[in-house]
Order: structure tokens, then C-alpha cells, then sequence
């Protein structure tokens, strides 16, 4: 198993994404790909570093411009404390637009606050996940987290 | 109707005044009337009894010589008198002899008979003064002279003074009236003015008025003094309380400002707490984790232990982090209270605590307990608390025993959680409910220290109270009372009983 550099999982041409993971912190970012790896979806993540490039992947604007709806992913796993524009921001931006509504977020992220769950769910959040301390129970929460969203759950088509 | 004592002073003063001097003038004028009155009498009695001698003595002859013509004669000498209605000579015998009218008609009456040993009489009856005398010739009675007098003169007269009586009386009245009217505004004026001030005072309720004040040195003058000087002290003490509040104001809107930003310091300094405080363990955990898994066959073990002990750090680490979270959040919300039955709030820390008791030897026994107005949230974490830490201690115990109840405490019942485990120095109480505060090793009992100050706040914040008695190896017991604790028993008692049932099951 080699380690991977922070973004080096990039959706190939034409290939549907099945997740965007919308994470600053490298470390997180790395345990999160592990604990993701080994199940289908591991060449299929697009990794967005802040809540601006995750805006402008999801709405195909900036580098993302030209991309086809066909390929908007199947869930997006926010982390909250983003630099630029921030996870309920961003959240906010999804719910507003159409060709996001719809998607599936899930919210990973380090605090319990009771602020932050009602702020998300009422912005429109799907889940709302704690990351554990504990790493065999972060990574088996990732791994239940993407298994249900993604196997179990079934998400309407993108309206265009 | 006004009752007197409800009337103005100035009323007041007018009717006395008026009162008092009516009826004294009353008095003397029925006095005098009296006086006039007897003294009319008498002079009319002297005048028909001279009168009647004169008759007497002129009719002698004709009564010793039968002379009727005479007698009368002598009777019509009368006429002159024109209050005389009129008179008869009588003999001894009672016989008239001679009579004398005014006027046609009438009759002649019987002389009423003399009382013995009198040589007059007379009487007042019918409107009428009736006068006997008897005629007497050489120390003998030979007859009686009788005569009837009508009171018109003297009515008359009494009519005239009656007339003058009111004219003195209405004019006096006047008089007095007017002088009163006169004097009494001196008087009442400055009462009229005070009362006027003092009502102006008290209905707005403002102390910058005076009453106007008078040179009298009397009650009225000094009373005015007095509360011009209460109001002169009671704006200055207004004055002084103004200053005072304004600072107050001015010093809570200043601290008030300052809690605000220390709040506001506090908040963003959980924010982090919560969002960054545990990454770094996180990462810790983590890739050690993945050491262990990608390289664990090249580890020495002493390498692995050392790979564990990290683990067991960075767990304890984030127990503690969860626990401080959790403890500043009580400290910023409000409980929010409703009816709770502690009884089924108990059972469900019990099934929290199964895994965590698992094989181990524990009697748990639970009392009945009340139905509480507390946070129902909040009241299981304290019951969390205190539970598992009974389990915590109990741990060398077999049985340990629990007991959870309800126990009657200096009039007041309090909620208990008892243990047989390993207590503590009692030395030592003050410390118990003490952030970080931690009367047992590490490698003895875990823990982070936060919990039981965890629950004596959320205690506090019910306005209850917690503390404990213990003796080492023996057990600890820790007591709590809720102040709504009271209420919510009464409530449970009261008609309102069926609306607990709903909380009960809520």
C-alpha cells in the first residue's frame, strides 16, 4: 500500500464521480482516502482543499468549466472549518442552486457542537458525522458512512 | 351623602363656628325670653290683681247693701281694661251677683272655689289669666271679685320678641359668618396651600415644589417647615440615588460590554476546541495505528507497547477534550424543565451502563423516586455521572452494591446515590466537585476529573444542591436536592396529578 499525495484522485474523463470530498486538513485528508480505499469507489473521489474549489467543481466553473452534469457526484462529504468559504457556506450554495439541490451531503466533521448539527441540518444536510478520535473507529465510520450513501441509499437523478 | 369628618377643613371650621355660635346665641335670646316671659306674667297678674282690689273695695257697699246696680256699676268701670273679657262679683255663697262682658254673649261661669286660708288667686289655662280675690269689709270675707283676662297682650309681645329673636339672630349669624370668612382664610389658607403641594407631590411625583410658607410661628407654620424640609431632604437623597444608578448603569453596561467580549472569547475558544483541538489526535491515532498495521511485523515489542501507550494517551486526551466541552456548554445553557420521573431517567442510564458493567457483580437498588421539574437531558447525565462512577469505585467490591433513592434531609427530601465501594477522605470533600480534582490515582480508578464538577453545575443550574459523605473502604454517598424538586411533588399531589402522568412518560 503507498501512500498517496493529497490530490492525486482525479475522475477520469467521461467517468461519473461518486464523491466529492470537500477537506483542507492533509492528514484528515489521507486517513479519510484510506479508509475509503479498498471499496469501488476509490478512483472515482474528486478532492476539492476548500470550500471554493468545491463550489466551483460542483457548479462547473473556474478549471471545472465544461464538465457535464452527468458527472456531478453521488454525495459530497463537507468538513465544516474550510479556508476561503466555509462548509455551511457552501452547504448554503448547494441547497440554493438546482443542479446541486438535490445531491446528498454529509457533514464530517471534528465538533459535536450542538450549533453546528442545527445549523447544517437546518441549511438541508443529509448526515451529520463526528470524526472519531479513535482510528479504528473513524475508519470504520467512513467506511459505513460511504457504503450507506452510495450502496444502500438511493439518490434522485440530476435534473438538468 | 359627605359625612362631616369627610368635609374640607374649611366646611369644617364654617359649621363649627357657625354651630357654636348659633347655639349660644340661641341660648341667651331663649334665656332672655324666659326672663320676659315670666316677668310679662307676673306684671299682668299684679296689674288684674289691683284691678280686682279696686273692684273689691268699690263694691263692698253694694254687696253690704244688696246694690246689684252698683256692684256693676263698679264692674263696668273694667271697660277701660281692654284685656278683661271678663268679671263677676260673687257672693260668699258663690251666687253671682254682678257680672261684667266684653262684648255679647258668653256665659257666666262658676267661680272656681279660694283655697283655704287665701285671699287671692289666680290661673293660667285657655289662653286665659283667671284672677279671685276675695272682698273683704272690716277683716271679714263678704264676697269673692272674679276675672278673666285674655293673653293677646301678652302673646302679642311674645310674637314681637320671637320677630326680634330671629332679626338678632339672622344679623349676628351674618356677622359672624362674614368675620369668619374673614379669619378663617388666614387660618386655612396656608393648610388649603400645604395640602395642595402635597398632592401635587404625590401625583407627580415630583420634590422640586414647596409649600409657600407663612410667618405664623402656630402648628400650621411649623408643619409647612417640616415638610418643606422632607421635600428639600428627599430631593437631595433623589439627587444622590440618580447619581448613583447612572454610575451603576454605567458601570453594569461596562461590564456588560466586557462579559460580552469574555463570552464571546469563550465561544470561539470552544469552537476551536471543538474543530481543531482534535485533529491532532486524531492524526496521532491514526498513524500510529497505521505503524502498527503497515510495519508492525518489523516492530520490536517494546516499539509496540510504546505505540499503545500513545493510543491510550491520545484517548484520554480526547475523553477529556469531549468532557470540557461538555462542561462549558452546561455552563452556557439554560435547563430547560419539564416533568420527569427519575425512576425511568435511572432505568436508562442502567441500560447506557450495561456494556460498561458487564460481568461484573453489582446489586443495583433502586427506591422510588419523584417526579421532578428539571431537563431531562441534563438530569440523566448527572444520574450518568454519579452512576458510573458508583460502578467506577465499587470495582474491587463482590457485590458492590448501589443503592439509588430518595431520603427525608433536614426537612427537605433529597435525591442519594450510595455506594459500598472504596470512599474517599472525607479531608478531602471540599476538593470532590472540583474541576480536574481527583482523589484517586490514575492507574487506580480513570478518570478526567471533570465529571462530578460536570454535575454539580448542572445541580446548580436547577438551583439545587450536591455533596457527599464518605468513609475510606466503607462507600461514599452523594446527596442532591432540586429547589423544583418541591414543586413538582406538590404538582404530582395536586389536580393537576393527570398531567404528570403525561411527563412520566415524556
Amino acid at each position: 500500500m503507498v501512500p498517496r499525495e493529497g490530490r492525486t484522485v482525479t475522475a477520469r474523463e467521461h467517468e461519473a464521480i461518486e464523491i466529492l470530498l470537500v477537506e483542507d486538513d492533509p492528514l484528515d485528508l489521507e486517513m479519510t482516502l484510506r479508509a475509503l480505499d479498498g471499496d469501488r469507489v476509490n478512483n472515482r473521489i474528486e478532492v476539492a482543499r476548500d470550500g471554493e474549489e468545491a463550489l466551483d467543481f460542483l457548479l462547473r466553473r473556474g478549471a471545472h468549466t465544461g464538465r457535464s452534469l452527468e458527472s456531478q457526484p453521488k454525495l459530497v462529504l463537507l468538513d465544516l472549518k474550510l479556508p476561503k468559504i466555509d462548509g455551511l457556506e457552501v452547504l448554503r450554495e448547494i441547497r440554493a442552486r438546482p443542479e446541486t439541490r438535490t445531491i446528498p451531503v454529509v457533514v464530517l466533521t471534528s465538533s459535536a457542537e450542538q450549533r453546528d448539527i442545527v445549523e447544517t441540518y437546518k441549511l438541508g444536510v443529509n448526515s451529520y458525522i463526528q470524526k472519531p478520535v479513535d482510528s479504528v473507529q473513524f475508519r470504520q465510520t467512513v467506511k459505513a458512512a460511504g457504503f450507506y450513501w452510495l450502496v444502500v441509499n438511493r439518490p434522485p437523478l440530476v435534473e438538468a | 351623602m359627605l359625612k362631616f369628618r369627610d368635609y374640607s377643613i374649611k366646611k369644617k371650621l364654617t359649621l363649627m363656628n357657625m354651630l357654636v355660635s348659633g347655639v349660644t346665641l340661641l341660648l341667651a335670646c331663649v334665656a332672655f325670653g324666659v326672663y320676659e316671659l315670666a316677668t310679662l306674667r307676673s306684671n299682668m297678674v299684679k296689674t288684674l290683681s289691683i284691678q280686682a282690689q279696686m273692684v273689691g273695695a268699690n263694691s263692698a257697699s253694694a254687696l253690704l247693701f244688696n246694690d246689684a246696680k252698683s256692684g256693676e256699676n263698679t264692674l263696668s268701670a273694667l271697660k277701660a281694661a281692654p284685656t278683661v273679657l271678663s268679671s263677676g262679683i260673687y257672693t260668699l255663697a258663690g251666687e253671682p251677683f254682678a257680672v261684667y262682658r266684653r262684648g255679647a254673649g258668653g256665659f257666666v261661669p262658676p267661680i272656681p272655689p279660694m283655697p283655704a286660708g287665701q285671699t287671692e288667686e289666680h290661673w293660667f289655662a285657655d289662653k286665659e289669666l283667671k284672677l279671685i280675690r276675695s272682698i273683704v269689709f272690716q277683716g271679714k270675707p263678704i264676697g269673692t271679685v272674679y276675672i278673666r283676662s285674655d293673653l293677646q297682650e301678652m302673646n302679642h309681645r311674645l310674637v314681637q320678641y320671637v320677630g326680634i329673636v330671629a332679626a338678632v339672630l339672622s344679623v349676628s349669624l351674618t356677622a359672624a359668618f362674614l368675620l369668619l370668612m374673614a379669619f378663617q382664610r388666614a387660618a386655612t389658607r396656608p393648610i388649603l396651600q400645604l395640602a395642595e403641594t402635597a398632592r401635587i407631590v404625590s401625583r407627580e411625583k415630583t420634590y422640586s415644589v414647596r409649600a409657600p410658607s407663612t410667618d405664623n410661628h402656630d402648628e400650621v407654620g411649623l408643619l409647612i417647615e417640616a415638610f418643606n424640609e422632607m421635600l428639600v431632604q428627599i430631593q437631595a437623597r433623589d439627587a444622590a440615588l440618580q447619581t448613583s444608578q447612572e454610575e451603576l448603569e454605567q458601570r453594569v453596561t461596562q461590564r456588560t460590554a466586557e462579559l460580552d467580549a469574555t463570552n464571546k472569547e469563550l465561544e470561539a475558544f470552544t469552537y476551536s476546541v471543538a474543530h481543531d483541538l482534535r485533529a491532532p489526535l486524531r492524526h496521532i491515532q491514526g498513524f500510529s495505528n497505521l505503524l502498527v498495521e503497515s510495519f508492525g511485523p518489523q516492530l520490536e515489542p517494546e516499539a509496540k507497547k510504546h505505540l499503545q501507550r500513545i493510543g491510550e494517551g491520545t484517548q484520554q486526551m480526547g475523553r477529556l477534550i469531549d468532557d470540557l466541552l461538555s462542561l462549558a456548554r452546561i455552563g452556557r445553557q439554560e435547563p430547560r424543565l419539564q416533568a420527569t420521573g427519575l425512576n425511568s431517567l435511572v432505568q436508562e442510564v442502567l441500560r447506557d451502563l450495561k456494556t460498561e458493567t458487564e460481568g461484573r457483580d453489582i446489586q443495583w437498588q433502586v427506591g422510588d423516586l419523584p417526579f421532578v421539574d428539571c431537563d431531562p437531558g441534563l438530569m440523566k447525565q448527572v444520574f450518568y455521572n454519579l452512576l458510573s462512577n458508583a460502578a467506577k469505585y465499587t470495582r474491587p467490591r463482590k457485590p458492590a452494591v448501589i443503592d439509588i433513592g430518595q431520603v427525608s434531609w433536614e426537612g427537605q427530601l433529597v435525591n442519594f446515590v450510595r455506594d459500598n465501594g472504596v470512599g474517599f477522605n472525607m479531608k478531602y470533600a471540599d476538593k470532590l466537585f472540583g474541576v480536574f480534582q481527583r482523589l484517586h490515582r490514575k492507574e487506580d480508578f480513570e478518570g478526567t476529573g471533570v465529571g462530578l464538577a460536570t454535575v454539580q453545575r448542572i445541580i446548580h443550574k436547577h438551583g439545587g444542591r450536591i455533596w457527599a459523605e464518605a468513609e475510606i473502604d466503607k462507600g461514599a454517598t452523594f446527596f442532591f436536592s432540586l429547589t423544583s424538586q418541591n414543586d413538582g411533588r406538590q404538582r404530582a399531589n395536586g389536580p393537576e396529578g393527570g398531567k404528570n402522568g403525561d411527563g412520566k412518560r415524556t
